[in-house]
């Protein structure tokens, strides 16, 4: 069945011509000189003041990184970068900033324009959210800005810091916080994981980190919001997330960029940390600009994602809706290492223009009784390529791991691509997995309960599979929650395994 | 590039046998040429290893090592052997062409001419002067080592060709025979069939007693031709301590219908990559696969299905029941071209652990460009269902017999999927034979 009118006017309206953050912020940039040496990693470690055992952190990761090679298994095609030909560090030019007024009011007015409040003075004059309050502006987001290479702007530290959360840019974690960051960075995606991630290590510039103590609920949801500003230079931020003992926290992150011929790289780790009974959910909007409607530009995006659920009952949850990028390389992952603990990864991948997506998650099931939860929706049009990568897999000593798998793909039109690439690998028999992306298998009870009253077979599964999605998406804050709705009420008519 | 490849001693050693061997491989000119050039191919990669995407689950190079030395012509009393390894196969009647290691025995097999059907032996074709196409023979359309492997190696098989619209009433075997300990075989065969015609194609492979350690390397190249129907079973009841490494590349007409099935009971190490492109409109293919495994047994069952033009359906059907340390591997690959509208293409893969320690690894891909399809994919793993046990128990079947009686069910889907009853009932007859041996 072909795609239904409906769902073609809901993709073209973010259709790559369509980008709405195209825009470009003419502010004075300090910028580390181009390429890639022991020289540029000294440099960005001396600018982010930090102590001398980061930098060995770093030089390690670089020197390794010079023997590695670039991946070329996933089903994307680009020209090859060249390395030496990036800035690896770009920082608004400012001095020291006390405080949010004395940020460069052109920055400010960038994030004002994507629709992201860094001024925190009306949350702060006791405008609380009231009950039955509608408006989803007056939620209450704390946000760490990051422009180029560095945060620029972190809002709500003081309430934050009276729960005893930590949420600070890593720069400033590093210094303050060296034993935190000691004992977990680059534990769940150590430096030497895979070709970008060592780069990333080497060169990483900033990002978040977020630290919740034993037993506390964040109050507000922490929001990340990713700039890239500057041409030729590639971002590389860093976010370690650590859920201790009961902890929960709920972290959202967007990115954009401005519309630019030349290709910019974007290369991630983000890594999280669940202990005992903790949760983590993490949530991205994914909006780097795709190139034009030629393929011409657009964000490379080759992110590292993993979470390490690390004590027992805890979880991690991943949920992602990936409308951007020019080539978006991302899998983010779970390792189910504590009993009963639970991984989830929900995603609406949407390709247009001659964007590609390799994109998917793993599922690596070591403890016991561990569950996990995959819902993937990808959607290709225009001469775009959308491919579903995911790894399952039972250790041999993981007794009762449960997966539940759905990928389903829709085209729209016969120029573009939507691949499926499962690997489900069970190393003893008390695994039980399912792997479906047949939409009519999709829970038979459920159907048959939805059909008895009155639906149609279509109708039911839209609702079984729309509404669960649903649930995750609506968690997503104000800013994302228009697109996130925009993207679930496309319909499943159509769709292909 | 002027940088000399770093051969593994598996690839040095192979080197050698490739050389001491050549002079007894058949062919003369292009087909020496074709053999080199195919040996080099291999050679790119050797033994593919997990780095290699599509052998990522079957490690050859761990799990066989080294190829075996090519096994010798048999002499009078392999081949009296192998008369009595043919005469105790029960596949009733069918029109039997045997090749005892890698050789085509005329004697042993059964096969009237005539009729539209006409039988060569692939050695006798390569080593004619006079045939221009000999050469392309070796030829696969195909990039696979172990396939490069096999057309360099390649000894002998049966070239047979149906005649448009025939209706083969009896069906047609290709029995394998191995007689020899250590060596290693390679076959290739070529079946053609004609337009509206009907065949039913069986593939049996057995070993004599005194065959341990063998390697079985066969190859076979099938047309179906346009509105043709071929009916496919292929049991591999080899020895638990030989390999079989096995690939079919299949072209289907328009129209046509192709019904393959495959059990796999034998082997330590085995692999049936089937290469099916559906290369006319409207045709119809369905694939049916079972493991049976236990011990330490390895099996790989790869298909790729190639949707090359529209309108066409496919089924896909894999079942592993697994027990002990045994491993098994399904990779299903269902690709539809941006012309193939209408595909419709489904895949199932369904595995069943009967104990901690067997494997099962999953990989079925869809890849696809046109829009107006339906194509899906389901994989399951588990173990088998307790409360089913219970009730079967409680009904008071012996733990043994319930669990039996619950596998037959699980296997049974592919089974039935065979339309000779005489062959239903010799692939039905396997799987008992295994349900039997379970201690």
């Amino acid at each position: 069945m072909a795609a239904v009118q409906e769902t073609i006017d809901q993709v073209r309206l973010i259709d790559v011509d369509q980008y709405r953050y195209g825009f470009e912020t003419l502010i004075e940039s300090e910028l580390a000189p181009k390429g890639l040496s022991e020289d540029i990693v000294r440099y960005i470690s001396a600018k982010k003041n930090e102590p001398e055992w980061m930098l060995e952190w770093r030089l390690e990761a670089y020197r390794r990184w010079l023997t590695m090679e670039e991946p070329t298994w996933a089903r994307v095609d680009y020209p090859k970068i060249d390395f030496q030909d990036l800035h690896y560090y770009s920082a608004p030019k400012k001095k020291s900033i006390a405080s949010l007024d004395e940020i460069d009011p052109e920055i400010l007015k960038t994030y004002e324009k994507l629709g992201i409040p860094l001024r925190e003075v009306a949350m702060l004059e006791g405008v609380e959210p009231q009950p039955g309050d509608v408006d989803p502006n007056r939620r209450k987001i704390a946000v760490d800005a990051v422009f180029d290479s560095v945060s620029v702007a972190t809002t709500f530290q003081a309430e934050l810091k009276k729960a005893g959360v930590i949420f600070m840019p890593i720069s400033e974690a590093i210094r303050e916080h060296p034993e935190l960051v000691k004992q977990y960075l680059g534990t769940v995606v150590p430096t030497s994981d895979n070709f970008y991630a060592t780069l990333n290590s080497a060169v990483f510039s900033d990002g978040s980190f977020v630290y919740i103590p034993p037993g506390v609920k964040c109050p507000m949801e922490l929001s990340t919001y990713f700039r890239i500003n500057e041409r030729n230079t590639g971002q590389f931020e860093r976010t370690l997330i650590i859920a201790d003992k009961g902890a929960y926290v709920s972290y959202l992150e967007g990115c954009t960029a401005p519309q630019r011929d030349e290709n910019q790289l974007h290369a991630a780790v983000v890594e999280l940390v669940t202990l005992d009974d903790a949760e983590i959910k993490y949530s991205t909007v994914q909006n780097w600009y795709p190139g034009n409607s030629e393929g011409k530009g657009g964000i490379y995006n080759f992110v590292t994602k993993r979470g390490d659920c690390r004590g027992n009952n805890s979880k991690i949850s991943w949920t992602q809706v990936e409308t951007g990028s020019a080539i978006t390389w991302k899998y983010p992952s779970c390792i189910l290492r504590g009993d009963n603990s639970r991984g989830e990864f929900y995603s609406i991948a949407i390709s247009n223009g001659y964007q590609q997506v390799d994109s998917g998650t793993k599922m690596i099931h070591l403890g016991n009784n561990t569950t996990s939860r995959i819902i993937s929706k990808g959607i290709a049009a225009g001469k775009s390529q959308n491919t579903y990568r995911g790894l399952v897999t039972a250790h041999r000593k993981a007794k009762n791991a449960r997966n539940f798998t759905a990928c389903d793909s829709l085209l729209i039109g016969d120029q573009c691509g939507a691949h499926t690439v499962p690997y489900i690998e069970a190393k003893n028999s008390s695994a039980l997995f399912e792997h479906e992306a047949t939409t009519s298998k999709i829970s038979e009870d459920v159907l048959f309960y939805c059909v008895q009253r009155g639906l149609s077979q279509e109708e039911a599964v839209g609702l079984v599979v729309n509404g669960f999605v649903k649930d995750v998406l609506q968690q997503l804050p104000m800013e994302f929650a228009v697109e996130a709705q925009k993207l679930i009420s496309i319909s499943l008519e159509g769709s292909v395994g | 590039m002027n940088v000399a490849l770093a051969k593994t001693t598996t690839g040095a050693t192979l080197d050698g046998t490739f050389a001491a061997a050549r002079g007894r491989l058949p062919g003369t000119g292009p087909v020496v040429e074709t053999r080199q050039r195919a040996f080099d191919q291999f050679a790119v990669t050797g033994l593919p290893t997990r780095r290699v995407e599509e052998w990522k689950y079957t490690d050859l190079r761990r799990l066989l090592g080294d190829v075996a030395p090519l096994a010798g012509a048999p002499d009078q009393a392999a081949l009296a052997e192998a008369r009595k390894a043919v005469a105790a196969l029960k596949d009733g009647d069918t029109q039997k062409l045997v090749l005892v290691d890698g050789v085509f025995a005329a004697d042993l097999s059964s096969f009237s001419a005539g009729n539209g059907v006409t039988v060569h032996a692939l050695s006798a074709v390569l080593a004619d002067d006079t045939s221009a196409v000999r050469a392309d023979l070796l030829l696969s359309t195909v990039n696979d080592p172990m396939l490069a492997l096999n057309a360099a190696f390649a000894t002998d098989g049966v070239i047979i060709s149906v005649a448009d619209g025939i209706d083969c009433a009896t069906p047609l075997q290709i029995v394998h025979v191995t007689t020899k300990p250590n060596t290693a075989a390679f076959t290739r065969s070529l079946i053609r069939i004609g337009s509206k015609a009907k065949v039913t194609l069986v593939e049996t492979f057995v070993a004599t007693e005194a065959a341990k350690a063998y390697q079985v390397h066969d190859t076979t190249v099938m047309w179906v031709g346009d509105d043709a129907d071929l009916q496919h079973v292929r049991v591999m009841e080899d020895a638990h301590d030989a390999a079989s490494i096995a690939s079919a590349i299949v072209t289907v007409g328009a129209r046509a219908k192709f019904n393959t099935f495959s059990l796999t009971t034998g082997g330590g190490v085995s692999r049936y990559q089937s290469f099916i492109t559906l290369a006319g409109e409207n045709s119809e293919l369905s694939t049916n696969s079972v493991h049976l495994l236990r011990g330490q047994q390895h099996g790989d069952c790869t298909f790729v299905i190639d949707h090359a033009k529209p309108g066409c359906l496919s089924r896909e059907t894999f079942r592993a029941v697994l027990d002990d340390r045994a491993h098994s591997v399904f990779q299903g690959k269902i690709s539809v071209h941006q012309i193939a509208q209408q595909t419709d293409g489904k895949m199932m893969s369904r595995a069943l652990l009967l104990s901690d320690d067997a494997e099962i690894d999953n990989k079925p891909e869809l890849e696809i460009f046109a829009d107006d399809v339906q194509c899906g994919h389901g994989a399951t793993v588990g173990a088998l269902d307790d409360s089913l046990l219970f009730y079967l128990r409680a009904r008071g079947l012996p733990e043994k017999e319930a669990e039996s009686l619950l596998i037959q069910a699980f296997v049974g889907e592919a089974l039935e999927s065979i339309v000779n009853d005489d062959l239903r009932d010799v692939a039905i007859g396997a799987a008992e034979r295994w349900l039997g041996t379970r201690v």
